[in-house]
Formats: structure tokens, sequence, C-alpha cells
């Protein structure tokens, strides 16, 4: 397993944020959260991120215990988090935002890995050396995930990725999503779009009130009736 | 050169050179209202260095340029404890004490002051203030400026990409605090003559102001707003009555105007845009 969490518990003060929470990541997996806003998702992805300190539970990464170590620690062993509502640096332009994201290493490369993602991203090319706060949307998330991918992760956590997003957006999305994938990179999404999130992913987690209620393959999420009228028949209404 | 030129460039190197001190910090996101306070122990551990144990010019300026870092080092920690509003009382109460300090101490002069032995002349001032902007911008052009300008806008995501926020912080307050000790050094050594008197709480404030109205987004906002600051006062001289009232109201539009400086990132890419018309730049 590239990713393990185990028994994952997180206090905000007085709220209960994670419960005990247990799931893992396989390599080259796909591997998605669902839950109702409040559920506790994002709090889980930052726990693994490094961002806040778990109050029990362990975390494991590549075999190895990173539960005591800090973000830049989980940064370089290949663990990347695309925070919720993309979180681009707004007074760095689109290359400079690229650049941070590849900030933890120290190879010769990084030039050439932001070749890459422009490349791959023509919009942000044409835009480099622009403040990051002229994107639209779309291209905010674009370059969320591309300075997500200067790090060189093994295994890159999207929190909830399309918010905000068009329709065509959200499908572009997901096949770069599937794209990555395809080429090696495991994936952990924290997904309200739940029909999108299960067409694209292996399996799946259910959170409710940060406890772990359901686990299972996306077939067998998609098809439970309990879930499909709790979570994921809300999502149509709002989709 | 008149000696009237001399003196106002000199006085404008050492306010550049102060000002890229109160820069470093603002530009790692934190407000450091204890300008003067660093800048008295640059121009104090000068004057000890030089006058009392017979330091040589050269040696003394950089000694004091490293007084000034290990206090901004040490005085870092308990500063980024504190956020915003305190932070700024924070670093305003450390600049009381260090003049508090040296007002009761006989060692240091008291209210009297110190006086140089050694002198140094208006081209040194500009020198080291060219070599200081040099350093600014190549620094502010590494991944440690990157990290800097990350820092200052997102502390959290900034974290989520391994920049080490506090390490980046307290070298932030380390190097300004070896800028303003500098400046404060070249100050003693050009004037003559240190009292404590100069280190008030509204040298602090002007210094601030020299980068928050020049911007802190680039690391043209502080040269030009020291120079502004600098050259604007003399050149208003004509009306010594109105002078400070006129520099006030063009202070307040200033801020309305262009609320996050002179110099903003769009201003440049502007400018590069019309000088380069095929630049790829927006």
């Amino acid at each position: 397993m590239l990713l393990e969490v185990d028994g994952l518990d997180l206090r905000y003060g007085a709220t209960h944020a994670v419960k005990g929470v247990s799931l893992n990541v396989a390599e080259g997996e796909i591997v998605t959260v669902l839950g109702a806003n409040g559920a506790g998702k994002s709090s889980l992805l930052k726990a693994i991120a490094g961002a806040v300190r778990p109050g029990a539970g362990t975390i494991r990464f590549d075999g190895k215990d990173i539960t005591g170590r800090g973000a830049a620690a989980r940064v370089r062993a290949g663990l990347m988090l695309v925070p919720e509502g993309r979180q681009i640096f707004v007074s760095l332009t689109v290359e400079e935002n690229l650049l941070i994201g590849g900030y933890t290493r120290s190879d010769a490369e990084i030039a050439r890995d932001v070749e890459a993602v422009f490349d791959r991203f023509p919009n942000l090319a044409a835009r480099r050396g622009a403040l990051a706060s002229v994107l639209s949307g779309g291209e905010q998330q674009m370059l969320a995930v591309g300075r997500a991918l200067l790090s060189k992760p093994r295994l890159m956590m999207l929190d909830e990725p399309s918010l905000g997003l068009s329709p065509i957006l959200v499908d572009q999305l997901f096949g770069l999503i599937g794209d990555l994938n395809r080429q090696g990179l495991s994936i952990l999404l924290v997904e309200q779009n739940t029909h999108m999130a299960l067409e694209i992913a292996a399996r799946g987690y259910v959170l409710e009130l940060g406890a772990l209620v359901a686990e299972g393959t996306a077939a067998e999420l998609g098809a439970d009736p309990r879930l499909a009228e709790a979570y994921l028949g809300a999502t149509d209404d709002a989709a | 050169m008149s000696g009237y030129m001399a003196g106002v460039l000199a006085i404008l190197g050492i306010n550049v050179i102060f000002a890229y001190g109160i820069y470093l910090t603002a530009a790692a996101g934190q407000l450091n209202l204890g300008g003067a306070g660093f800048q008295a122990i640059g121009a104090y551990a000068a004057a000890i260095l030089s006058v009392e144990l017979g330091f040589g010019i050269v040696s003394t300026i950089v000694l004091a340029t490293l007084a000034g870092a290990l206090i901004g080092f040490l005085i870092a920690f308990p500063i980024l404890r504190t956020r915003g509003v305190y932070m700024v009382l924070a670093t305003f109460a450390f600049a009381e004490v260090v003049v508090g300090i040296i007002l009761n101490s006989d060692t240091l002069g008291g209210a009297m002051g110190m006086i140089m032995f050694d002198y140094i002349e208006t081209p040194a001032v500009l020198w080291t203030a060219a070599g200081v902007v040099a350093f600014v911008f190549y620094l502010m052009s590494t991944p440690i400026g990157l990290a800097m300008r990350a820092v200052h806008d997102d502390e959290p995501v900034a974290d989520l990409m391994g920049v080490n926020n506090r390490a980046i912080q307290v070298a932030a307050f380390a190097s300004g605090g070896a800028l303003a000790g500098l400046s404060g050094a070249l100050y003693a050594f050009y004037f003559g003559f240190v009292e404590v008197q100069y280190f008030n709480a509204f040298l602090s404030i002007f210094v601030l102001l020299y980068v928050l109205i020049g911007g802190t987004q680039t690391a043209w906002g502080p040269l030009i707003g020291a120079a502004f600051f600098t050259l604007i006062p003399e050149a208003l001289r004509i009306g010594e009555d109105w002078r400070f009232l006129i520099f006030g109201v063009l202070i307040v539009l200033m801020m309305i105007v262009r609320p996050e400086g002179i110099v903003t990132r769009d201003a440049i890419d502007r400018i590069v845009a019309r000088l380069m018309p095929g630049d790829r730049r927006a």
C-alpha cells in the first residue's frame, strides 16, 4: 500500500472533525472520499498532508510512518495536496506558482518540468509572466494541479477540485485526473460531485460527521441504496 | 557636487538601506514598526566598536551589521508568537526598549550621545546602498525570495508546498535587522555622532511608510518609497510652514490612489509590455 491511514482522530477545540478513520490507497489507484459538507473530508486530507496534527492514529506512506513528520518531509516523500478552492498565490506570477510547487526539490530539472506543465496547459503557458490572480477559475485549478505536479508527487490529494467550475471544465478536469493516473500517479480525491468521482475512482470511502460509514468499490457504493438516498441523490439535485 | 546635495544623497543612501531592512520582513508578511530600534543598535554598536574598542571603519560596519542580524534573529522568536496588529505593537515596544536602555546607560552616553572619531563620505554610503539594492534584488529572485513572497501571500498553503514558514520569517527578521543595523552604522560614521533622540517613534513610522507606500510586492518599492520620502520633503522646503501639510496630503492621496504602493507587479508588467511589445508577459 502506498498510503495507509489507521484510526486517524482529529479535534479542533470542541469539534470532533475526524473520528478514528482508516483508509488506504494502493500504488496507481484512484480512491475517492465522499460525504456531505462538514463530514470531515477536508480535515482528513489536511491531516494526511501534515497541515494539522491528528490527536491519534498513524499515517504510513510507502511503508514509513510519517505521522510525526512535518508537511515539508511529506512533500519530499511524494505526498502533495491540491487544497480546496485552488489557493494559488495571487501575488505571484503563473510561472512562480509552479516554481514554488517545486520548492522542496534541489535537482536541476525543475525548469524542464515547468516547461512540461506548460506543454500540458497551453493556456497557462500564454500567461506565464502574468499574475496568477488574472486567471479564470478553471485556469487557476489547472495551475493548482500543475503546481502540485512540480513537487513530483507519487500520491496527489485533491480537495473538491470541481468546486465552482462549469460542466465543461469539470469534464476537462476529470480527463486530466484520469490522464495523470494512467501516467502512474496515485490519486486520493475528495469530491462533492459524487457521480463523477465514482466514475473515475476504483474504490471509495463515505464519511458522515467525521466517521467512516461505508467503503467499497465504486460500483458497490454507486449501487448502495442507502448511500444513493443520503449522499449520492443529493448531489444529483445540486448538479 | 555641493555640500547640500552630498548631504541629501547620503541621507537617501542610508534611508534606502534602512527601508530594505524593513522591506525584507514586510516581503515575508510581517510589519516591523521597530525600525528605529534596529538602526539604533547598528549606530551604537558602531560607536562602541570604533570609539571604545578601536576597530577600523570596515570591520566596525561589518560587526554592527552582524549585531543587527543577531538581535533580529533573537527578537524574531518572541515577536513571531504575535499576529497582525499585536506584532506591530511588539516591534514598536522593542524599539522603545532599545531607546530606553540607551538613554539610561552612561556607557552609551545617555541623552548626550556619542561622538565618532572616524568619518565616511557620501560616495561610500552610495556604493554600499547600491550593493544592498543589488543584494535584495538578487535575494528576491532566489527560491528563498520566492518562498518569502509565498509566505506573505498565504502561510498555510506555503506550508503545504513544503516551505518552512517559521525559518523564512526568522531569516527575514535577521536579514532585515542586519540591513537596518548597517544603515545605523553608516549613519554614525557619516554624521560623526549618535544621539538617541534621533531614533524615535517617528523614524520607525517613516521607514515603514517608505516601504508600504513604495510597495512591498517587488524590490523596487523601498527604493522608490525611500527616494520619494527623502527627496520630496527637500523639494518642498520652499514653503517651510506648509511643508509637512503638503507632505501629509500627498501621503493620503497616495494611499487612496495606490493602496498597494507606488510600484506594483501589475505596473511593472505594463512597463515591460510597453518597452518590449513582443514579450510574452500579459
